[in-house]
């Protein structure tokens, strides 16, 4: 007859084995499907591929492709910095209301009071103009590459998307500080919408259209006609949800479309005039 | 004189301190990208005359595996990107506060009023064209072309590596336009100051400083005043002016065999679509600014509804 209750030694060699080699527990091996062995090709490409968060990488690339001369690895950084961008702003969303009588006070209290605040609105800042440099000179070195040709031309015009929406980005936070700088900037960058062609009321042809300074695109912009407290929620709501999830949609394409087209583009063994019709 | 202090005071506010590192980055990484293009460069003559030689344009040995593992050999660069990246990010914060200045007042005005550096050049466009231009349809027609570039390119040459020898036309149309806007930019965060009025590095921003000065439009340079005349005449400019940059720019990309056998690849298609854009964008827009410089020109064409 089977006895029902364990040997007390076999129970805590059970115990120790679990402590000792962890990696053989059930918990362990449910976490990580897959094992791994660093001298192991096949199970390095697993690490890659098994892993949520690398798996847009191939498992394989060209060795050349590796090199920092060629890529620059300004779309990596321009990423990275995307997910620092929406990491500090989430936080500093804790701190901020979007009203007129909020907004400056808001700055203010992030600056003195809240701990490594001042830090944390200074890296938002600074990261944000970062991604603005790191991706024009993105777009510089994928020009000189030429890597925009067939077949990746989609992703060219998918990038240009990006370009804009990162400028947008960083346009629309410029004013959520609520101060001098910010409101003076988006008063000059939305007096341009009211000379919009056909749907500005100064524009061509807009007063012919019906414009008028309260049914034009800046009213549709400021919600009102002047920048104030709509002004400040729409910008708000556009710099934290609107763009950011376009954005983060056209990334998806992009990257995803990085792989599709054969993944990086080189760098390639170099062509001869005389080889191409 | 210079004014040095003045000049530290432009220089050194904290949200034009993005546009000095842009300027070294842009110095750095083009001349980081020519040298390479100039090696390969090299590298395709050698291939022309020996048509049996190596073709790669990185360091190669015969027997080298093609592939490596992501894990590690490209994780790792990733890894130490970000940590750099966070740590330049790091100092720079600590180092440099974000500005803050008094709470918006609708009744008082900034003097001088500008946009985020990333946009003072099409500010700066403005002294140079009305809004609905410089402000709608020059940014709308920027990135239609940008995006229609690699439809516009029929060259299948240089994908993939660097060169300069290749493709000459591509780099420079783009390197044309990259340089207006850039250029604009610091002209329009370094140079101009209180009423958007051109004061040299190392001027003192004279906030009484005013520009009297009367603007006129073209065809008054040549005697007309009359409205449906005028309109004629700005209309006939432009056509004019279309059609002589037009010739000039065919001149340019026709200059080497290189450039004319993918002129012959070209269709009509491609080649007035990149016309168009190459006149307006790369040709008009500095006309427009020499016009406006030189000979005070407000507008080309004056009509009734818009003005260029």
């Amino acid at each position: 007859m089977e006895p029902d209750r364990k040997d007390p030694r076999e129970a805590l060699e059970e115990l120790t084995t679990s402590f000792t080699k962890p990696k053989k527990t059930r918990l362990w091996k449910s976490v990580f499907r897959v094992k791994h062995d660093r001298r192991d090709t096949r199970s390095r490409a697993l690490a890659v591929v098994s892993n949520v968060f690398l798996h847009l990488h191939p498992a394989r690339i060209n060795r050349d492709a590796v090199r920092y001369s060629y890529t620059w690895g300004m779309g990596g950084i321009s990423f990275y910095l995307f997910l620092v961008l929406l990491f500090t702003g989430a936080l500093l969303m804790f701190y901020y209301h979007p009203t007129k009588i909020q907004a400056y006070r808001d700055i203010l209290y992030l600056e003195h009071d809240v701990p490594f605040g001042r830090l944390l609105r200074n890296m938002h800042r600074w990261a944000g103009h970062l991604m603005v440099i790191t991706v024009w000179l993105h777009m510089l070195r994928v020009l000189l590459t030429g890597s925009y040709k067939k077949p990746r031309e989609f992703n060219w015009m998918v990038g240009v998307g990006l370009l804009a929406f990162t400028l947008l980005l960083s346009f629309t936070g410029y004013l959520l500080p609520d101060d001098q700088l910010g409101f003076w900037a988006v008063t000059v960058g939305t007096n341009m919408a009211r000379a919009t062609p056909l749907v500005g009321h100064e524009g061509p042809l807009g007063p012919q259209m019906g414009m008028t300074a309260l049914n034009d695109l800046r009213f549709a912009l400021l919600g009102g006609s002047i920048v104030d407290s709509n002004a400040l929620l729409r910008a708000y709501i556009w710099h934290c949800i609107g763009i950011p999830v376009m954005a983060a949609v056209l990334m998806s394409v992009h990257f995803w479309r990085v792989r599709k087209d054969g993944g990086i583009s080189g760098p390639a063994p170099v062509k001869l005039e005389r080889e191409v019709p | 004189m210079i004014d040095w202090r003045q000049l530290r005071e432009i220089i050194t506010t904290p949200d034009n301190v993005p546009i000095i590192g842009l300027i070294l980055a842009i110095a750095f990484y083009v001349w980081y990208g020519l040298r390479q293009a100039r090696a390969n460069d090299r590298l395709i003559r050698e291939v022309e005359a020996d048509p049996g030689r190596h073709r790669k344009t990185q360091p190669y040995e015969e027997g080298w595996e093609r592939e490596v593992q992501v894990w590690p050999y490209l994780l790792r660069i990733e890894f130490l990107a970000a940590l750099i990246v966070t740590l330049l990010l790091l100092v720079w914060s600590l180092c440099i506060n974000a500005p803050l200045e008094d709470p918006a007042n609708p009744g008082q005005t900034m003097n001088p009023a500008k946009a985020p550096w990333y946009f003072v050049g099409l500010q700066e466009l403005l002294v140079y064209f009305d809004p609905w231009f410089a402000g709608v349809a020059l940014p709308v027609l920027i990135l239609i072309g940008l995006m229609l570039f690699p439809y516009l390119d029929a060259s299948p040459l240089g994908s993939g590596y660097y060169t300069l020898r290749q493709r000459r036309v591509a780099l420079g149309a783009f390197g044309a336009g990259f340089a207006i806007w850039i250029g604009a930019i610091l002209v329009g965060t370094f140079i101009r100051g209180p009423g958007w009025v051109w004061f040299w590095p190392g001027q003192t921003w004279d906030h009484t400083r005013a520009v009297y000065e009367t603007t006129r439009d073209l065809p008054d340079l040549i005697g007309l005043h009359n409205g449906v005349a005028k309109a004629l005449a700005g209309f006939v400019a432009i056509v004019l002016f279309y059609a002589g940059a037009g010739r000039l720019i065919h001149w340019l990309v026709t200059r080497s065999e290189t450039d004319r056998r993918i002129y012959r690849a070209t269709s009509a298609l491609q080649y007035y679509t990149f016309q168009f854009f190459a006149i307006t964008i790369l040709a008009g827009v500095p006309a427009k600014i020499a016009l406006r410089l030189l000979l005070r020109v407000k507008y080309v064409l004056v009509t009734p509804w818009f003005n260029i």
